[in-house]
């Protein structure tokens, strides 16, 4: 198999996943795209990692692993006081910061 | 050769068709099902890279965890069950641009740099070997990684506490 | 013996420094000054007397040109700054004309400051009065002791300034200072003919200050006739100013304003003399430039000074009659005497006029310091004669006989001072050919017997008719009227012929006087008995008018026009006051003044206006022009750029995070194609 194929497989997850967080207004589904971000890094080096025989490329997947279960949890967190306060998760209507 | 390259043909169709449905399906539950698939075809991908650890931990992680937090941030959230048509924003057409941009960039690189060559999956990478190299080389990452969850759990707590 | 003839700087720096120390310190002594002044004087006549002794035990030793044996002059110069080729020196000369000023000055001023230290008595500026005659007195002797016109000439302007300070000394009272004003003006009037004579002999004489080369230059005949001539007139035009002869004499009536010391000091007995002592010190100059010389005149019998010197006696003498005011008369007699001075100078009298000189100083001062003890204790102080005075002899008698002895000195009756000296200056004039000054001289001494005997007459005589309580005055003025009393009648003695004395013409006898030859004259009887009876005549005419009830002269104006009219004239002063300020002041400064007005209204105010105007366009282009338009666009325009960018950029922070991270993105993307395409 050629490198090749996964790397383009991870680029397009990874673009995919830009898409989308910048264009969906629900909070979650932004979450769910960052995950997607995050499994095409994921893809790119374990690739790397059987490309160069090396263990390094899963242990690095598997810290990702770990910070993106953070990062979620803390997410929907942020997002439920989102939701408690205005009642709306929706990202178009968070502009508190506008300057 | 060939079996793999089907395998993974498939699985990149399927995963592709899945992360586009994610980010353009009008159902909030819909795009965390298709996610599911996408997950799913990510641990295909590591098996065919003969890297059955990750594989595994990210079929328990991410399908087991992660995707039911998602559903329970959907549920908690109120989001509106069923087609709703108001999902995304004004900038979608600036997104399709960056994202196409940044593809082309990807890909432009990619090919000219990783041009024919090939990964090598006779050998399966052993656990052991990803144990022994998480616990000696990289061991303070791990456990950086390991305070790092305990801080997102008491974070997460903290902030969505009800007082 | 010599050391004060070789230190005779000594005698002026004196009261230098007392005037320094009055003015500093006089206020916290017990005395407020006056015993530093009295003390520095009483110094300063030891050390004149002292000069003088030394000077006339001097051997006298034989002359340049052979002759007679005089003493010969000691002078000591020091040079003060050389610039080029130009040298000026400074420098004392002690000879026997100089040491005769010291005694006389020094006397004089002595008596002089312990008569003001009862007289100034209570007065607002005693300290003051006192410093001023220190510095008075040092001017003085400044002047006498100079060795060159230039050291003589910041003596006689120092004497100026004192002058006038002192004249003007009550100046809270307008008249006062309008005196002391005329006064330094007048006399600087004629101190421009000091300056131009001074410059004109210092390059006539090959650039020399000093006396005795200009003299003995002059004598030879070294300089140019024209030029000694034309320094000897501007020379005379400053004798004139300052010795208060006719037409500059007019300050001298009027200087009367000041306290009577000062007139007894400085208008009687030194300042007004220096004049006649610049005379007599540059003899030399004068006697080859007016060709005074009987024996080569050539019987002309007239000259410039002479006329001027006769001019003022007979002119000064009318005045004197028609004055009420006591220290008014005695003015116009110091005028009167100085004539005699002057003339004694024009007609070849060299000994008699510094004789006369000599004098002069003992009667005239008694007779102002008894007018001023008259107005003191007796009149209230008034000067009056007319309407305050009057009867005074039994209430003052010693002040009433020192006047009356030196009134007898002042007319010229034998053997008093005055006669001495007047009958030296008549017999010199007969003898060298200028007989009708002689005559002048003669019809003078007349008038003077008789206007002082109708000024003590007034006085003295009659009813009381003042309103104060007369009596007679404190020690510390009639000692000094005692001490001057006794002078008037003994200081002819030192040249009384007849007696064989020829004491003061030894001692005076110098250079200049032998190298122009001065002609020596002899005492003659008949020209004395002469002049004694024309004066016994003039004062018994007078003496009669007052006397008599009825006499010939009694009334005269009243019934004769001309009398009447020249009365009037004597009353104006000639009119010469309203001449002076009324037309030719006024000639000059009006004009002078339109003119200066006009100058600055319409051009150097044109000027500044213009200057003014045009910077305030220039001002107001700058700030609409430049300032308004220019530089507060620049910079309101930096202002409003930033405003309005940071307003433009402000719609970047819409708050929306996506936004945010689609720039984010995009600019990654771009920077990743940039890397891409160029690294």
């Amino acid at each position: 198999m050629l490198l090749n194929q996964f790397l383009f497989l991870g680029a397009f997850l990874f673009c995919t996943g830009i898409y989308g967080a910048l264009s969906r207004k629900n909070a979650v589904l932004v979450l769910m795209s960052i995950e997607l971000i995050l499994n095409a890094v994921n893809i790119n080096l374990v690739a790397f990692g059987a490309f160069r025989d090396s263990p390094v490329g899963q242990v690095f997947a598997l810290f990702v692993i770990a910070i993106a279960a953070a990062e979620v949890g803390v997410g929907l967190a942020i997002v439920l006081i989102i939701y408690r306060n205005r009642r709306s998760i929706d990202l178009t209507q968070v502009d508190a910061m506008k300057g | 050769m060939v079996a793999q390259n089907i395998a993974f043909g498939l699985t990149a169709l399927g995963m592709a068709i899945g992360a586009v449905r994610v980010v353009t399906t009008k159902n909030v539950v819909h795009a965390a099902l298709w996610l599911v698939l996408v997950l799913g075809g990510v641990a295909v991908n590591y098996i065919l890279l003969a890297a059955e650890f990750i594989a595994v931990v990210q079929v328990l992680v991410y399908i087991g965890a992660i995707v039911v937090l998602f559903l329970f941030g959907i549920m908690l959230t109120r989001a509106p069950i069923g087609h709703d048509p108001d999902l995304d924003n004004d900038q979608r057409w600036a997104g399709v641009v960056v994202g196409l941009l940044m593809f082309g960039v990807l890909a432009s690189v990619l090919a000219k740099q990783f041009g024919r060559v090939h990964v090598d999956t006779s050998h399966v990478q052993r656990t052991a070997d990803v144990a022994n190299s998480v616990f000696t080389t990289y061991v303070v990452p791990f456990e950086v990684v390991s305070v790092v969850l305990l801080a997102a759990l008491v974070g997460a707590v903290v902030i969505a506490r009800r007082d | 013996m010599n050391w004060v003839l070789d230190n005779l700087w000594v005698v002026p720096a004196i009261p230098f420094a007392s005037f320094w120390l009055i003015l500093f310190f006089g206020k916290r002594l017990p005395k407020k000054g006056s015993e530093l002044g009295v003390a520095a004087l009483a110094a300063c006549w030891v050390l004149a007397v002292w000069s003088c002794v030394a000077w006339i035990s001097r051997q006298p030793a034989p002359s340049a040109g052979g002759g007679e044996k005089i003493r010969a002059a000691i002078e000591h110069n020091y040079t003060w700054l050389t610039s080029g080729t130009v040298k000026i020196a400074f420098g004392f000369h002690a000879d026997g004309l100089a040491v005769m000023m010291l005694f006389v000055v020094a006397s004089i001023s002595l008596l002089v400051h312990v008569y003001s230290t009862e007289y100034m008595r209570g007065d607002v500026r005693y300290t003051y009065f006192f410093a001023a005659l220190s510095l008075f007195t040092c001017g003085m002797f400044v002047l006498v002791t100079a060795s060159s016109t230039l050291q003589g000439l910041f003596g006689w302007e120092l004497m100026g300034v004192c002058s006038f300070m002192l004249i003007g000394h009550w100046w809270e009272d307008q008249a006062n200072s309008d005196a002391a004003l005329k006064a330094f003006f007048t006399t600087r009037t004629g101190d421009v003919g000091l300056l131009v004579g001074i410059s004109i002999l210092y390059f006539a004489a090959h650039q020399s200050f000093n006396f005795a080369t200009l003299n003995r230059m002059a004598l030879n005949g070294q300089i140019d006739h024209t030029l000694v001539l034309w320094g000897a007139i501007a020379l005379l035009v400053a004798v004139v100013g300052k010795s208060a002869q006719f037409p500059l004499h007019t300050w001298l009536p009027d200087a009367m304003a000041g306290p009577t010391p000062v007139s007894a000091l400085i208008h009687a007995a030194t300042m007004v003399v220096a004049g006649v002592y610049l005379l007599a010190r540059t003899y030399g100059v004068f006697w080859s430039a007016f060709v005074i010389n009987p024996q080569t005149h050539g019987h002309h019998g007239f000259n410039a000074i002479a006329i001027v010197g006769a001019a003022t006696i007979l002119i000064a003498a009318l005045l004197a009659f028609v004055q009420d005011d006591i220290k008014k008369v005695l003015a116009y007699s110091t005028v009167s005497q100085l004539g005699y001075m002057v003339m004694a100078m024009g007609v070849g009298a060299w000994t008699g006029g510094i004789f006369h000189l000599f004098t002069h100083a003992f009667f005239k001062a008694c007779l102002f310091l008894g007018a001023g003890s008259v107005s003191h204790s007796g009149s209230h102080h008034s000067f009056d004669m007319k309407k305050d005075m009057g009867g005074l002899k039994k209430h003052m008698p010693t002040t009433y006989w020192t006047f009356v002895v030196a009134s007898i000195a002042l007319a010229g009756v034998f053997p008093f001072a005055g006669f001495w000296s007047k009958d030296e200056i008549l017999v010199s004039a007969g003898h060298n050919g200028y007989f009708w000054f002689q005559v002048i001289g003669l019809a003078g001494a007349a008038m003077t017997a008789a206007y002082m005997t109708r000024c003590v007459y007034l006085t003295f005589h009659g009813e009381y008719r003042g309103h104060g309580h007369p009596h007679e005055s404190p020690r510390a003025i009639t000692v000094p009227l005692l001490a001057l009393g006794a002078m008037s009648v003994g200081a002819g003695l030192f040249n009384a012929e007849p007696f064989g004395i020829r004491a003061f013409a030894s001692w005076t006898r110098n250079e200049v006087f032998l190298q122009a030859r001065i002609p020596d004259v002899n005492f003659s009887s008949g020209a004395a008995a002469l002049s004694v009876a024309i004066v016994l005549v003039g004062g018994a005419l007078a003496g009669f008018f007052y006397v008599r009830e009825e006499f010939v002269f009694k009334g005269a104006t009243e019934r004769s026009a001309l009398a009447k009219a020249g009365h009037e004239l004597l009353l104006n002063k000639y009119y010469l006051d309203h001449l002076y300020t009324g037309i030719i002041v006024r000639g000059i400064r009006s004009p002078i003044a339109q003119g200066a007005y006009w100058l600055n209204q319409n051009v150097i105010d044109a000027v500044v206006n213009g200057v003014a105007v045009s910077a305030r366009r220039v001002a107001g282009f700058v700030y609409d022009g430049i300032d308004q338009i220019g530089i507060d666009g620049a910079v309101n325009g930096v202002g409003m750029g930033a405003e309005e960018g940071g307003q433009s950029l402000r719609t970047l922070q819409t708050g929306k995070v996506q936004q945010y991270a689609a720039i984010l993105f995009g600019a990654a993307a771009l920077l990743a194609l940039g890397l891409v395409l160029f690294a």
